[in-house]
């Protein structure tokens, strides 16, 4: 085991791949269980999409991919937060339209440009490869920045989470909020994307959050739980990937269901247990 | 000078007025119901007194040293909530963040202050139970704490006994009551049960897209309004 590890981390771009993976499952996580509570689950996948598109177009210009995909994102998150606030517009139906057209625009882009090769399929499922230097410091930079604001907000973010109109009755500026979420989160997901791929980003999302879910009662133990899990998953990813030659970024998220299913089982038995040795108590004191 | 006044307030919702010809005022000490059939804008109105809606017209104050923050407000539940993963101590002290304003971690003192509103409505047992696992009365307590956590003056309620059963929507009722009575707490509600309404409540604010009557709750069994309304119990 000690072997393989040593010999993974051998490879340059197998460190800064890491790197970066475990950062932003870090974020993602920590994100997620307010994404999932506040329904807004769709938000992640949609904005993964739209990076897709923005990533394509980069490419075409020969720009630098980040630089022009991150505003792009921040702009598309706060665009999709309006339109699931609004009771107007039917918010899940307007996601898949965002995303669907961004990811038909990146493809079309893309076949003008390149071709339809092996960048399409990188962008879409992901690669290990592209991680630069620049992007190590930056995912950094940005982790750094993530985790600050969530732990200064922690409180505020689950007064938001868990009722809106409670929040802004005590005058908490909860669509600031809405929006700081927002915000980082299409942050997280550019900066995860280009490794995880844009189909499977919103997995590292989403799969902390709800694998928590499934075992822990307080919100704080969520949190920390998702967290945990996120970066073990992720770590435990790379290395099957690394041994068995499969894409990171499918393997990061089976190692995830793995997690899921496990933690589920703990909860539903769990459950059970307790149904049972109180139905006990009670057939005693009968 | 009162808690609230409005005087000639008008409420628009999405561009059409909703409640207009509000002309009532809120004393320490009451507990005004406010009834009024669905779509008769008493949600508009909640949002109004809360701040989350400036008046269409006319003037919302408060007054006699009540800040409109310090309101304690219990809303109606999502559907979101009734699934969260949140410990019942985490809520209820959720209820103190108006008081951190800027800081971002809360002190000794609202721990404490958590703490005694949570005993105070007896649910001392439910504090590390988890939110979502609750029953729906127990979950309405839960909440109450909060709201108390937030204000020392003002309980607004948003229909606080909806979904309830009846045994507990007594008990809900007798908790609030003595809240009013006997800690002096000023209680505004919003409900649709009109029984329980003109029995508990000091004064009456009857909606209809506009105000059909404010005052007393004996004279609001004399009226037209309350006559229709209650079925004509007030004869019986």
């Amino acid at each position: 085991m000690l072997n393989i590890l040593s010999e993974m981390f051998s490879y340059t771009f197998l460190v800064r791949a890491v790197i970066v993976g475990l950062l932003v499952s870090l974020c993602s996580s920590l994100l997620g269980v307010s994404l999932v509570l506040k329904r807004y689950s769709m938000i992640g996948d949609g904005l993964s999409h739209v990076g897709f598109g923005a990533l394509a177009v980069a490419t075409a210009m020969n720009a630098a991919p980040l630089t022009i995909s991150i505003p792009v994102v921040v702009i598309a998150a706060f665009l999709l937060l309006r339109i699931s606030e609004s009771s107007k517009i039917k918010g899940d139906a307007a996601i898949a339209i965002i995303s669907t057209s961004s990811l038909a625009l990146g493809v079309v882009v893309i076949s003008q440009t390149t071709g339809m090769n092996t960048d399409v399929c990188n962008y879409m499922f992901g690669s290990i490869l592209v991680m630069s230097k620049g992007d190590v410091k930056l995912s950094i930079v940005l982790a750094a920045a993530v985790l600050a604001l969530f732990i200064l907000f922690y409180n505020k973010i689950f007064a938001v989470t868990f009722d809106e109109s409670f929040s802004r009755a005590t005058g908490v500026k909860t669509s600031a909020y809405n929006m700081l979420l927002a915000l980082l989160t299409a942050i997280t997901i550019v900066l995860g994307m280009r490794m995880m791929g844009a189909l499977l980003i919103s997995s590292l999302v989403i799969f902390p959050a709800l694998t928590s879910m499934r075992v822990c009662k307080r919100f704080f133990s969520v949190t920390v739980c998702s967290a945990t899990v996120s970066v073990v998953c992720f770590f435990v990813g790379v290395v099957l990937s690394y041994i068995y030659e499969t894409p990171t970024g499918a393997s990061v998220v089976v190692v995830n269901i793995a997690a899921f299913l496990l933690f589920w089982l703990f909860g539903a038995s769990r459950t059970l247990f307790r149904a049972k040795s109180a139905n006990a108590v009670t057939e005693d004191e009968q | 000078m009162a808690f609230i006044t409005c005087r000639d307030a008008a409420f628009a919702y999405e561009g059409k007025t909703a409640v207009s010809g509000l002309n009532f005022e809120v004393n320490q000490g009451d507990y005004l119901c406010i009834v009024g059939e669905n779509g008769s804008g008493k949600s508009t109105l909640v949002k109004g007194l809360l701040r989350l809606m400036r008046p269409q017209s006319g003037e919302v104050l408060t007054g006699d040293g009540l800040d409109s923050r310090e309101i304690g407000y219990l809303p109606q539940q999502t559907a979101a909530q009734k699934d969260f993963p949140a410990s019942a101590f985490e809520v209820v002290l959720s209820g103190r963040l108006a008081s951190r304003g800027l800081l971002p971690f809360y002190s000794r003192e609202d721990r404490k202050i958590a703490l005694q509103n949570i005993e105070r409505l007896g649910i001392s047992d439910l504090k590390s139970r988890c939110y979502r696992e609750l029953s729906g009365g127990q979950q309405q307590r839960v909440l109450l704490a909060r709201a108390l956590c937030a204000t020392q003056k003002l309980l607004l309620l948003d229909e606080p006994v909806a979904g309830l059963d009846p045994l507990v929507t007594q008990e809900m009722y007798r908790i609030i009551n003595e809240l009013c009575r006997e800690e002096g707490l000023t209680v505004v509600m919003v409900s649709h049960d009109i029984q329980s309404a003109v029995k508990y409540a000091s004064h009456i604010l009857h909606l209809q897209n506009a105000q059909v009557f404010f005052g007393k709750t004996a004279d609001y069994l004399l009226s037209d309004a309350g006559r229709t309304f209650t079925g004509g119990k007030a004869n019986a």
